[in-house]
């Protein structure tokens, strides 16, 4: 319990102050706009983005801007602000399958249709730091003359379910199709599928890592491959109620992991594949990969498979701890004056030794005599 | 949220046209706005504001829906002195973005639409196309060949 404690405003307003400055660094280095930031530090952007739950590459850039770099805190400023805004309503379900793909990739299937396109992505370089960069304003290479159009990208997952040798995805019947809001009403467990993957989507990506590396390594193990992995844009869209149909209100980035995960069978379900699903705002590829390992682990219950007590299936678990903003707020509150309080156990603990010590002395009186 | 239905063709072509103009970068719409435009009176409906839509995904792509994060949008409505009612949900929190918007969905109601169409919309829309194609070259170009190392003799 926290007891209001009144002083300290003009050490506070000083420490904003220097923290003001602080944040803007040696004046004599040019101030970071956050243009540079949403375009330069995009993937730190698209994380804000996914844990901060707010589609907003400028307002991403901004928190990070304010926030020092401090990812965590920029998420935080988002959820803050998202808080602010008024719901104008839920989209229609995006459809990935449409997805106009900068990257698409099975690690499953060689000849997919459609090709394995690597798009922009770290693998395959050497992870030698470029010296070349710390020189500014290097030459770009000419983009190409020549237009092509995104090809029709079929999802990796439909050729096993062509053969029926993968759990089909099917959507319930419209009315049922209602998921829950973790934004609307707090968690609630058990927790339906809608509702986790809504929060390992926003979930603190060293979290939902650390618990998909920790089924990989043999805690509830699942055998992931990863069937597809696809990054690209998408539009949304959303009803006008004025117009009594939807238009598309935007477009963003999308990161979309299905891992394909075998199965033996169980009591209620025959021996096939089954799935794991990930799907992240931005350019989010690790997180993405994560969350769908994470989302097949918890499924245990589902496909009556045995609860073998690992972390990554107990949905308590993963899913009390994946929010860094609940995380942060509780751990850092333990900073913030606790003088009443540490007053009362310090109290508490004079008490019990001078009993203690009193009870010692008698014993050795006891015993001198 | 409705049930899909068909749109008639006025409402296919309006969605078309609503929906280039959400997904336009505001810099742009602006500058086209400011050279095709015609400055008309109106008065507003709803004035601009910016809230968030709720982004919906679907587990494995295809199936049960579920919440995957909000993003920002503006939205409004107004009446111009011809009489046309135009609305706009656009993408980001541009309020002029969103009113240009609304200025045009108006103005495509009227007599005006074939000069809209022609000045601001279409060179837009080749933008919007153009810019697309280029990513698609560049990913194009990252697609892997593979080849079959040929294994011994025979």
């Amino acid at each position: 319990m926290y007891v209001a404690v009144k002083g300290g405003e003009k050490a506070i307003d000083k420490a904003h102050e220097w923290l003001e400055d602080e944040r803007r660094g040696d004046v004599s280095v040019t101030e970071l706009s956050v243009a540079q930031i949403r375009e330069q530090l995009a993937l730190a952007v698209n994380r804000v983005m996914a844990e901060g739950s707010l589609y907003d590459p400028d307002l991403a850039a901004l928190a990070i801007k304010q926030a020092r770099g401090d990812l965590i805190e920029a998420i935080f400023l988002i959820r803050a602000y998202r808080t602010t805004l008024p719901r104008f309503g839920y989209s229609q379900p995006v459809d990935t399958g449409a997805m106009a793909c900068d990257r698409r990739i099975s690690a499953t299937f060689k000849d997919v249709p459609g090709g394995q396109v690597l798009g922009p992505t770290f693998d395959y370089t050497h992870r030698l730091l470029d010296f070349a960069l710390e020189a500014e304003g290097l030459e770009r290479p000419e983009p190409p003359a020549e237009a092509a159009e995104h090809p029709v990208m079929p999802r990796v997952t439909e050729f096993l379910n062509r053969e029926g040798l993968i759990q089909d995805e099917v959507p319930p019947a419209p009315e049922a199709d209602q998921p829950g809001d973790l934004t609307r009403e707090p968690l609630e467990l058990p927790a339906e599928r809608p509702l986790r993957l809504q929060a390992l989507t926003r979930g603190d990506e060293g979290f939902v890592l650390s618990m998909a590396y920790s089924t990989q390594r043999g805690y509830a193990k699942n055998h992931p491959f990863v069937g597809e992995l696809r990054i690209g844009t998408v539009p949304v869209e959303a009803e006008i109620p004025e117009l009594g149909f939807a238009i598309e209100v935007g477009e963003i980035t999308l990161t979309e992991c299905e891992t394909v995960n075998q199965f033996l069978g169980s009591k209620t379900e025959p021996p096939q594949f089954t799935r794991g699903y990930g799907l992240v705002f931005g350019q989010t590829e690790r997180k993405a990969i994560s969350m769908a390992l994470v989302d097949r682990a918890l499924r245990w219950k589902e496909l009556g498979e045995d609860d073998k007590g690992a972390p990554a299936q107990d949905e308590e678990f993963v899913l009390y701890h994946s929010d860094n903003i609940q995380a942060t707020g509780f751990l850092e509150h333990i900073k913030l004056p606790h003088y009443v309080d540490f007053q009362s156990e310090l109290e508490l603990v004079r008490k019990i030794r001078r009993e203690a010590d009193a009870a010692q002395q008698g014993a050795r009186r006891e015993a001198a005599e | 949220m409705s049930e899909r239905r068909e749109l008639t063709e006025e409402e296919a072509a309006r969605k078309a046209w609503m929906s280039l103009l959400a997904k336009a970068p505001a810099a742009r719409l602006a500058a086209l706005w400011a050279e095709a435009g015609r400055e008309a009176g109106f008065t507003w409906l709803r004035a601009p504001e910016v809230g968030g839509v709720m982004v919906r995904g679907r587990a494995g792509g295809t199936g049960a829906a579920f919440n995957l994060g909000e993003m920002s949008v503006t939205r409004c409505s107004l009446k111009t002195e011809a009489g046309a009612v135009g609305h706009a949900m656009v993408q980001g929190r541009d309020r002029k973005k969103a009113e240009i918007a609304a200025l045009v969905d108006a103005g495509m109601q009227g007599a005006d639409a074939p000069r809209l169409r022609a000045k601001l919309l279409d060179p837009l829309e080749a933008e919007m196309t153009a810019a697309r194609a280029a990513r698609a070259t560049r990913a194009d170009q990252t697609k892997v060949d593979f080849f079959t190392m040929v294994r011994g003799e025979d």
